[in-house]
């Protein structure tokens, strides 16, 4: 079991960490000090103060946002249902301990700009979308960034492109789903909102979570106050609705890269595994608190998660022959540790996130910060023969008073792994990971290196330690 | 219905196993939804214990036990007619005439005359389990005075009741016809029987309240206008006088009684529940997949095997479950897919895979074809065209929906030949009224945009074409006007018309190459019967009959896709598959067929959806049972058609420029290539 004793300790003094090559990360003071060697992923800043404030949560200004078309009736049960829907959030919020809009209220914490983040899973591609309730979408391939704009996207928790689609991106909204079909040849900058469909089925709403199926033919999409997930056929825009007993609702879907299993989080101590031949589940109770977040290994065998008010991650490995695991495995420790250096360093926590990169060879774990702490990435190698393990890497940190808020990889970086990270401040970089990943076959017999390589003085003796533990 | 299909070994075996065991767990259910209804009809606010105790002694007597029994049989006779009448593949009106030749069909009638009885059946029972008034046909008189009084008197709420069940036996019916409630739909995902039936119980509570809601609402506006003739009808034949004394229940103060209403709301929701439960579990039983061997050892279960079940057309079920079949196991299980790929023992001939793409393929140009008549058809609208087209239909007017998967392929020899020119209008409409199936009523059958109605300056502009069509005909080069060919989908119409979606399997042979010499005689013909359109479409009520719906030739056309998406996902799932499990490359010679015909179906459904109503979705249908699925399934086939494509190129790679396509395809494959559609 791997704990964070064992990591080389994170930066301090305002350094950056820029990449990673030759197994060590490397820091930097800005992220534009060194050489960039392939395609290059916009780093954008989304200043808060920029965005229209249209959508902010200040009751003052509702008033004016209500359609004067119509009638007074029309209006004021309008706005009482606005309202009632603010005092159900915060009655929730107040009352109900194990109450998980996961991202939801992450994004709602209002530091950040940005929602929710997606890679397109084929091209380099990605959407953003910001407090405005807008999307952007940032093309490799073409100097114009659509925005995407609907009546109905609002509070915009979760999105994610169709695979084997160029175009279709689903977008979970506090009404309804959409998806929207972003024409990626077009030129245009605002796409009209009939390129978007509606999805809505009474009582699902508010959508917090959505998951293509890999095959690109489902969507299922959750909502927390809704004990049935939906699984759509998005072109038909028919649905059938998926009701176990227990949990209420369903907070977070999120699909096995091979498609085979859905794992379904619910915001009591329950979590739900399907297998997605015939919809039969799995019901899997956490002693501790709610399933916080999850990711599944590229090949869909292995489900790593964290539980809210622990600080490990467990593993559970599935295999058609067994007939699936018994019990999960604790497989890191991520206890507060102290780094002594300079300054003492404080790291350690819950689990926010966890993503794993699709040549499973990293794996990046969101911890959630503290009063006394920031919130940091925890980035972690992993090997899966011949027994699981993971191995630390190091630590991901970015400017001074940016806290990371959303991490993803790119979902198929050719000279080993990119994460992309959102941070507090608007902010969003991407820190390549530079390894040749062994299922890939060995071209050049080393990894493509970038040029500079600057490296921090105390970085030897964590350096030893660490080698250990890979050998 | 049956009666062609008995030979076919998968009714035989299976689907009619799979009809009997959901009647038999309708007929198990039967008591439960019993004990809901009169625990529901005989409630009673104030007098809890006193209810409980009276339908728990209810739910004993003679009486129930014997309704119990009749409503049993009335489940069978329901289930009877589901396993009669369900198809695959809906039909789709085109004018709202067909759609009225439909509710009247013969058959059509004597379906809903049978569920007018029934419907009457279940609410006699309904009405012996309500008690109180509602018990019995007779009651005793009220009167007293008049010493000559009879005995018993008619009881109208009786027959209201009555009534009422007829009224939604024949709603029922009705609404099954417009909404297409035989159509069976296939789920999205696959699931366990019980817990489909489950999921979807709620959802049928609702729907037959609400529907039985909607009942009431027209049974009792029917009632309060025309009860008055019933109840005299059934007083005077059974020589029961009408209580005077009494309100007559078609005035207001007789139908403004709540607990009548309510009675008959839960008695109404009864009858529909008890239906639709026969019909939701009829529907998941016949659509539950079923697992067709690949290839089998013995000789005798060949044609049980997959490559053979898919090429029969006879029995769309089968296919449809059959090529379900395929993509399940093209997605689900590798050593399926091994045996697809196999070669065999003598000879290593790749005979399962060459016998299932070649029927995939089959299916999809046939799509590609339909396509591409019906574009062709749309687009020389704005051209004058020969008025042949609408005859020309009636040549294929025979052949049904399951043999329109057939017809497409047997045209396309046909196309080509010059004989199709010489296919002059006058001499196919001679020929056809020969047969005695013309009438110029009968053209707007066809979901043809030319209908005369629909555009009369064409009309006249056809009308004076006439004379001259010698010359006219002569002058067409396009290639269009001669490719076109019977209009394939002209078929699911008529075979509405005839009231079956499944009628006979054959195809009718192709007409022999009409003769010169009755030309004159066939140009007086079509002037005749221009004038009488042209007489006719003058008509604001034969206008709105004979007018076309909007987007209901684009359902027409894809009414079947159902099949096409399987296919499509099938094949790419297997090709993606063969990628990594393919160890003779059995499927890198037919990929470049494939690709070229899955490019060109893609280009022949961009095309379409260019179409006016094409692209528009259809309304969202509140709760009914009727299954609108099939309004979107060109929708589904467009997304399943893309994704297929991504699927094969994402997986191959730049390994697909080697590939021998055209140089057209090429330029659209590259353009998938780099995720640009």
């Amino acid at each position: 079991m791997c704990s964070l004793a064992l990591f080389p300790p994170p930066l301090s003094g305002g350094q950056i960490t820029l990449y990673e090559a030759n197994n060590e990360l490397v820091a930097g003071s800005s992220p534009d000090c060194y050489e960039k060697q392939h395609w290059d992923p916009p780093s954008l800043n989304f200043p808060r103060e920029t965005l229209k404030p249209h959508s902010r949560p200040e009751s003052s200004s509702k008033a004016a946002f209500l359609d004067h078309k119509d009638t007074l009736w029309m209006r004021s049960a309008g706005a009482w249902y606005m309202l009632a829907y603010i005092c159900s959030f915060k009655e929730l919020f107040n009352h109900c301990e194990s109450f998980s809009f996961n991202c939801f209220f992450l994004t709602f914490r209002s530091d950040s700009a940005i929602r929710s983040f997606a890679w397109h899973p084929h091209t380099d591609k990605f959407a953003v979308a910001l407090l405005d309730d807008s999307i952007k979408i940032y093309n490799s391939r073409s100097a114009t960034a659509p925005t995407l704009k609907h009546r109905l996207q609002r509070n915009v928790s979760a999105m994610q492109w169709k695979p084997l689609c160029a175009s279709a991106l689903a977008v979970a909204c506090h009404t309804c789903l959409l998806v929207w079909h972003v024409d990626p040849s077009s030129l245009s900058t605002r796409p009209s909102s009939g390129c978007a469909q509606v999805l809505s089925h009474p009582g699902h709403s508010p959508v917090t979570s959505v998951a293509w199926s890999p095959s690109g033919s489902l969507l299922v999409s959750a909502s927390p106050v809704d004990t049935a997930m939906m699984v759509w056929d998005v072109a038909a825009e028919n649905c059938v609705p998926l009701q176990r007993v227990g949990g209420g609702g369903v907070t977070n879907v999120s699909w096995s890269p091979d498609g085979s299993r859905l794992l379904a989080a619910t915001p009591s101590a329950l979590f739900r595994v399907w297998e997605t031949r015939m919809w039969t589940c799995e019901r899997w109770p956490c002693l501790k608190g709610r399933c916080q977040s999850a990711c599944w290994s590229p090949d869909g065998s292995r489900l790593l998660f964290s539980v809210q008010g622990e600080m490990v991650i467990y593993a559970l490995t599935f295999s058609d022959m067994t007939g699936g695991p018994k019990s999960a495995a604790v497989v890191a420790d991520l206890s507060e540790t102290t780094f002594s250096g300079i300054d003492d360093i404080t790291v350690g926590g819950e689990v926010q996130s966890l993503a794993w990169d699709p040549t499973g060879e990293r794996l990046a774990v969101l911890l959630k910060g503290s009063s006394s702490h920031p919130a940091i990435i925890a980035v972690f190698k992993t090997r899966s023969s011949p027994v699981f393990e993971l191995l630390p890497c190091g630590f991901v940190s970015g400017e001074i008073g940016a806290e990371p808020r959303l991490i993803q990889f790119h979902p198929h970086f050719q000279h080993g792994a990119l994460l992309t990270v959102c941070w507090s401040n608007g902010r969003i970089s991407h820190v390549p990971f530079y390894f040749v990943s062994v299922g890939r076959p060995h071209t050049g017999g080393s990894p493509p290196l970038p040029h500079i390589t600057s490296k921090i003085e105390d970085y030897s003796t964590t350096h030893t330690l660490y080698t250990e533990q890979i050998s | 219905m049956l009666s062609f299909n008995q030979d076919c070994w998968f009714v035989r075996k299976v689907v009619r196993w799979r009809a009997l065991a959901s009647i038999a767990w309708s007929v198990l259910l039967l008591p439960a939804t019993t004990t809901l209804f009169v625990f529901l009809v005989r409630f009673s606010l104030f007098h809890p214990v006193e209810w409980i105790s009276e339908c728990f002694g209810l739910l004993m007597a003679a009486s129930t036990i014997f309704s119990l029994i009749l409503l049993c049989g009335v489940v069978l006779v329901i289930g009877f007619f589901n396993l009669e009448g369900y198809t695959v593949v809906p039909s789709i009106p085109c004018s709202r005439v067909a759609l009225l030749a439909k509710v009247l069909h013969p058959r059509q009638c004597v379906h809903s005359l049978v569920h007018c009885t029934v419907g009457m059946m279940v609410m006699w029972c309904a009405s012996v389990m309500a008690g109180g008034r509602y018990q019995a046909l007779g009651s005793p008189c009220t009167r007293g005075e008049s010493a000559d009084a009879p005995e018993v008197c008619l009881n109208e709420y009786h027959v209201f009741l009555l009534l009422a069940g007829a009224f939604i036996g024949y709603s029922h019916s009705f609404l099954g016809v417009v909404q297409n409630m035989n159509y069976v739909s296939f789920q999205i995902i696959q699931q366990y029987k019980y817990l489909r039936c489950k999921g979807s119980l709620p959802w049928v509570l609702k729907c037959s309240a609400v529907q039985s809601l909607y009942a009431v609402r027209n049974y009792v506006a029917l009632y309060f206008f025309f009860g008055h003739i019933p109840r005299a009808w059934i007083s005077n034949s059974l020589n029961l006088p009408i209580d005077s004394s009494l309100h007559s229940l078609d005035s207001l103060t007789g139908l403004l009684d709540f607990s009548l209403l309510y009675h008959l709301w839960i008695s109404g929701a009864f009858l529909l529940l008890t239906w639709y439960i026969t019909v939701l579990l009829f529907r998941i039983y016949v659509t539950e997949a079923h697992r067709f061997p690949v290839q089998s050892t013995f000789a005798e279960d060949a044609e049980q095997c997959l490559p053979k079940v898919l090429s029969e057309k006879r029995t769309p079920i089968m296919k449809f479950l059959a090529l379900q079949d395929l993509a399940l196991l093209s997605q689900h299980s590798p050593p399926r897919r091994q045996e697809v790929f196999s070669l065999s023992q003598p000879g290593g001939h790749p005979h399962n895979w060459n016998a299932i793409s070649k029927e995939c393929l089959a299916l999809l140009s046939d799509l590609t074809q339909r396509l591409v008549a019906h574009h062709d058809a749309v687009a020389s609208n704005g051209r004058a065209r020969p008025p042949s087209a609408t005859s020309d239909t009636r040549t294929t007017s025979n052949s049904s929906v399951s043999s329109a998967v057939v017809s497409g392929t047997e045209d396309l020899p046909q196309t080509p030949r010059p004989s199709v020119l010489l296919k002059t209008p006058g001499s196919v409409f001679l020929k056809s009224s020969g047969r005695g199936i013309s009438s110029p009523l009968t053209a707007p059958f066809t979901p043809d945009l030319d209908s005369p109605f629909s555009t009369p300056s064409l009309r006249h502009l056809a009308a004076q074409q006439v004379p001259q069509q010698g010359q006219w005909l002569g002058s067409v080069q396009s290639p269009h006007i001669i490719r076109r060919g019977p209009k394939l989908w002209s078929t699911s119409t008529d075979s509405q018309a005839n009231g079956s979606a499944l009628a006979s399997p054959v195809p009718t042979p192709s007409s022999p190459p009409p003769e010169q010499k009755s030309s004159f005689m066939a140009q007086w013909l079509q002037n005749r019967k221009e004038q009488v359109k042209g007489f006719m479409a003058k008509r604001v009520l034969v206008v709105y009959l004979f007018n076309k719906l909007p987007e209901a030739s684009s359902q027409a056309l894809f009414a079947d896709s159902q099949a096409h998406i399987w296919a499509l996902e099938g094949l790419s799932h297997l090709v993606a598959a063969s990628f990594s499990e393919d160890k003779y490359g059995v499927v890198q010679t037919t990929l470049p067929s494939i690709l070229g015909c899955m490019l060109s179906l893609q280009e022949a459904v961009d095309r379409h959806f260019k179409l006016p109503h094409a692209s528009s979705k259809p309304v969202k249908t509140s709760c009914s049972m009727g299954d609108s699925t099939y309004k979107t399934l060109r929708f589904a086939l467009r997304a399943a058609l893309k994704t297929s494509i991504y699927r094969i190129t994402s997986t191959f790679g730049e390994h697909l420029n080697a590939v021998c396509i055209s140089a057209e395809h090429q330029k659209r494959l590259q353009q998938f290539m780099e995720y640009r559609e």
